[in-house]
């Protein structure tokens, strides 16, 4: 599971909706250095096809992994740059 | 003419080493290019939002949050209704209209009685409470916060009568359509909303 990296910061944005899980992650990543891993914590169903998205379509981030229990969503981020 | 040229290319056959030094200059000018046109991630996205409801108002204000957190620079130009949107009272009394929106519950007919789009709004505003929809003003302040830039078309400003002290802090004013359609040439992705 998520053991596999280190996390660095979590963001819990459980119940907010499209578009601030996005936003959000975005202001958390800047807030990292080069190797972090950001955690975000989602109960926005589509939070899972929109940050994996916005991974791919944003320089400098890598999308780890996501994983879905407990009706959360939980998204892991590495900050690449 | 023709009996010039056999030796003129002879002239300028170039030696081994003047090709080398061109392969090289080559390679050099192909390498800046392709670095300005990774890093001119200068990503851009033009919105014209003409919409002042409810409903219209959110579209321009995700999808300016969202590119601006996909790197693109943003700029989002509001004109005619759209110039409520920025008006930090107005913002918070946007209203939804009840007729003319066939996916309305209410019949066009029972929706045009006076009172109605107040119904509406109110309902509506409740769904956005309770779904945890973030509101006009909380994305509005997001997206500054991200450097979206909001432009508040002058011509409107003056046909409405609005003071330019109206709008939120850091809305840009005294633009008009030219400064619109410069930033649309430029970006990558254009809308009107």
């Amino acid at each position: 599971m998520s053991s596999e990296y280190e996390i660095t910061e979590t963001l819990d944005v459980k119940g907010a909706s499209c578009p601030m899980p996005v936003v959000k992650t975005k202001s958390a990543i800047d807030d990292l250095a080069a190797g972090e891993v950001l955690e975000v914590l989602a109960t926005d169903s589509g939070s899972m096809s929109d940050i994996a998205g916005w991974a791919d379509g944003t320089a400098g981030v890598e999308l780890l992994s996501q994983e879905e229990g407990d009706g959360v969503y939980r998204h892991y981020v590495r900050k690449t740059e | 003419m023709s009996t010039d040229t056999p030796d003129a290319t002879a002239e300028e056959t170039p030696s081994r080493a003047e090709l080398a030094a061109r392969v090289d200059e080559l390679e050099e000018q192909l390498a800046a290019v392709s670095a300005d046109s990774d890093d001119d991630d200068g990503k851009k996205m033009s919105i014209i939002a003409t919409k002042g409801t409810l409903d219209m108002a959110y579209p321009p204000l995700i999808l300016a949050s969202t590119a601006a957190a996909f790197g693109y620079e943003v700029t989002v130009f509001h004109t005619f209704w759209g110039l409520d949107i920025l008006h930090e009272e107005r913002s918070r009394d946007l209203q939804l209209s009840s007729v003319g929106n066939p996916n309305m519950p209410v019949p066009n007919v029972v929706g045009a009685l006076p009172g109605m789009d107040r119904v509406t709004t109110k309902l509506m505003e409740k769904r956005i409470d309770d779904n945890e929809t973030a509101t006009i003003e909380e994305l509005i302040e997001t997206s500054l916060d991200m450097g979206v830039e909001f432009q508040a078309c002058q011509m409107t400003i003056e046909l409405m009568d609005y003071d330019e002290a109206d709008f939120y802090d850091g809305v840009t004013t005294g633009v008009g359509a030219a400064t619109a359609i410069q930033d649309m040439a430029d970006a990558d992705i254009q809308l009107l909303v």
